[in-house]
């Protein structure tokens, strides 16, 4: 980010054709690096004035938005919580099982696991984190709810449910979750381990009592990157979760989520300006917002951890 | 060590490593799941079984031209024998065109029941009792619903000869826009956060807002490309600015469209990767270039693009694994339903690899699941080639290095 020398010193010296040149492609890139800015505004500009339109309508108020259990677009009942509560239901299932499998794998290959096994499973990781999420919601739907019915029962599981589409999320985010925790266990410096060691301490006893506590920013930030992902993510729950809103709390009902709403309402051709068309906005915005909420948390949790062993 | 210690020691042990191989065994099943459904027995139901229009003790196969054609006569319209005949006069047509023709148009096998693989190969006694129950007339086989012909097939409403060749040059040129916006416009912002820019206010502006982009939900992205590019910019992304004649159903979910928010979603991703490669490379090699009196833009573009470069691309490469495998964005910005053409220009409609996966799986007859899992497998090809060709690019950049 800082230039360590300025070339400006001898640009004085230059012909004027090559001095016009510099500074053209200085202002070009200048003007690049300012579109990246501009594609954030660009968002929020475009999700605010479409959410403005819906609650100028007179459809629903804000206070309603946020307090009554009813979305049904067609009687006019816009109420976020159903949506909000299925988004925060896959996503607590995925994280149950991203969390406890992915710090587990983290602390086997940063403290037990031999460096020819952390060299095999690492690269494999990263390639399963590659995989699409569409992916990930063909499997819930043919092969995790078909298991679940199994296991639970034909009666008690629909065949889109939250819990499914949870399940499938956690395998999702597993591969980062545990990627993201190696990296920051890795960090730990490796003398306050010999010094445990020194004092007769047994390997779990270094890696919970010592790595773990001096690494938990770097996993916190991992759990929010990870929840931010599950949050934000479309395929999986359009898939399986199910289509039409309800406020339950039982995982194997089918729900509809914010993401899958707006995926299946922008899906079919929906007119401009209709009420339809400005709600997936008025959502977009409050998602967009949960997202950038819990990105910027994670970012400065891992500013302050890399500042403590840097 | 007392015991206690010790013991516990041995279990926690035992629940990590169990934990890891849990993770790893998890996304094997999910890769299992997939090939499973792509093979497998199906049962064949012939609208005319070819005893019925041939000689009852020879096989079609071995039935000459004449013969083929009398049969065509015989089972279908004067109207269809003629265009048939228009689109390529039967006596132009080799014994094999005929036999396929007789095979599609007569004889026309459906899939009425489909196996997975693991039920084909464990339940093969019930799978013989079904078809002698249910489907006497029936044919069982052995199906790989991955096919040369399923790659090259355009799309269709029937299972057994729908095909991805649409969706798939639809994903290509989806892609190629994305790769054309992003490449530049992320490579040059790297360079100016990493060489020109000062620590200021804005720069660290910048650079936070690079990194909260790259954590932006894609279907945020979707509504944005919804309202600029289809909505805002329709004249321009559906091509009407470009032709008098207005021939344009897509109303600005062209591919254009899709391709522009593509591109806008793998930037910050470009970006990040760009300005790593650019930080390493060697403080002295800069030194040196401006010790001779090279200008900073010939210092750039003689001696960091060109080392850094293999990172970049590297970079890039994973860049665009990630577009190919998005969905939700292009769901929201209108991909079609259904499109049985190839695109013709960047003003078509479009529909791509993903999309054509979800709109498969969604449907409720078994037979599109089946295809689904043979599209998938294609897209994870495509995946791992991409992901495959990055790493021996880093490689050989490693070594060139050492070297």
């Amino acid at each position: 980010m800082k230039p360590d020398i300025d070339a400006s010193f001898f640009e004085k010296n230059l012909s004027k054709t090559l001095q016009t040149k510099e500074l053209f492609i200085k202002g070009l890139l200048n003007f690049f690096a300012l579109i990246s800015i501009g594609v954030t505004v660009g968002i929020v500009y475009i999700l605010s004035v479409e959410a403005f339109l819906f609650f100028s309508g007179g459809e629903v108020s804000i206070l309603e938005f946020f307090s009554s259990i009813q979305w049904q677009p067609v009687i006019k009942k816009f109420g976020i919580l159903p949506l909000l509560n299925s988004t925060l239901m896959t996503s607590l299932i995925a994280m149950l099982v991203a969390g406890p499998l992915g710090i587990f794998a983290a602390i086997y290959m940063s403290e037990y696991a031999s460096n020819k096994f952390k060299a095999k499973v690492k690269p494999i990781l990263e390639i399963l984190a590659g995989i699409p999420t569409i992916v990930y919601g063909y499997f819930a739907l043919t092969f995790i709810t078909p298991f679940l019915k199994n296991i639970f029962g034909n009666d008690i599981v629909d065949v889109y449910n939250t819990a499914s589409a949870g399940i499938a999320m956690g395998i999702l985010i597993f591969p980062m979750i545990a990627s993201m925790s190696e990296d920051a266990l890795s960090a730990v410096p490796i003398g306050l381990k010999q010094a445990a060691y020194g004092l007769g301490a047994t390997k779990l006893e270094v890696s919970t009592g010592i790595v773990l506590p001096a690494a938990v920013s770097g996993i916190m930030a991992a759990f929010i990157v990870g929840l931010s992902r599950a949050v934000g993510e479309t395929m999986i729950v359009a898939l399986a979760a199910g289509a039409g809103s309800n406020f339950t709390f039982n995982p194997f009902k089918s729900a509809e989520t914010m993401t899958g709403y707006i995926a299946r309402i922008s899906g079919g051709d929906i007119g401009y300006d209709t009420v339809d068309y400005n709600s997936i906005f008025a959502i977009g915005i409050f998602l967009f917002f949960i997202t950038l909420v819990l990105n910027i948390v994670s970012q400065k949790i891992i500013q302050r951890y890399r500042e403590i062993y840097d | 060590m007392d015991k206690l210690r010790k013991r516990k020691n041995v279990i926690s042990r035992i629940i990590f490593q169990t934990a890891t191989i849990a993770g790893i065994f998890a996304l094997s099943i999910l890769l299992f799941s997939i090939i499973n459904e792509a093979f497998g027995y199906v049962i064949f139901v012939n609208e005319n079984s070819p005893a019925d229009i041939y000689d009852s003790d020879k096989n079609l196969n071995d039935a000459d031209e004449d013969e083929l054609i009398a049969i065509l006569e015989q089972n279908l319209s004067k109207g269809l024998i003629r265009r048939f005949n228009f689109e390529k006069p039967f006596a132009e047509r080799d014994v094999k065109n005929i036999l396929e023709l007789v095979m599609v148009e007569v004889v026309n096998p459906e899939i009425v029941k489909a196996w997975s693989l693991t039920s084909s190969i464990f339940g093969r006694k019930k799978i013989l009792d079904t078809l002698a129950q249910d489907y006497p007339t029936g044919n069982l086989e052995f199906r790989s619903w991955l096919t040369l012909k399923f790659l090259f097939a355009p799309q269709s409403s029937i299972p057994e000869k729908t095909g991805i060749i649409t969706a798939l040059s639809g994903s290509l040129l989806l892609l190629l826009i994305a790769i054309i916006l992003a490449f530049p416009l992320g490579v040059g912002t790297a360079i100016y956060m990493e060489e020109y820019a000062k620590q200021n206010r804005l720069n660290s502006l910048i650079q936070l807002n690079i990194y909260n982009l790259a954590g932006i939900p894609s279907i945020i992205y979707g509504m944005l490309g919804l309202a600029v590019f289809v909505r805002f910019l329709e004249p321009i992304t559906s091509g009407q600015i470009f032709t008098t004649t207005v021939n344009n159903t897509a109303n600005g979910r062209t591919i254009l469209s899709a391709g522009l928010t593509l591109g806008l979603l793998i930037l910050p991703i470009i970006i990040i990767n760009a300005q790593e490669a650019i930080r390493a490379v060697p403080k002295s090699l800069k030194f040196s270039s401006y010790g001779l009196g090279a200008t900073k833009w010939q210092t750039i573009w003689h001696h960091i693009i060109p080392y850094s470069m293999d990172r970049i691309l590297t970079g890039s490469i994973l860049a665009v694994s990630r577009a190919l495998g998005e969905t939700a964005p292009l769901i929201v910005i209108g991909a079609s339903t259904f499109v049985a053409q190839k695109p013709n220009s960047i003003f078509s409609k479009f529909t791509a690899l993903p999309i054509q996966i979800y709109q498969w799986t969604a449907r409720p007859q078994p037979e599109f699941r089946k295809v689904a899992a043979a599209a998938i497998i294609v897209l994870l090809v495509l995946l791992l080639t991409l992901n495959a060709g990055a790493v021996l690019l880093r490689n050989h950049h490693n070594q060139k290095k050492k070297g």
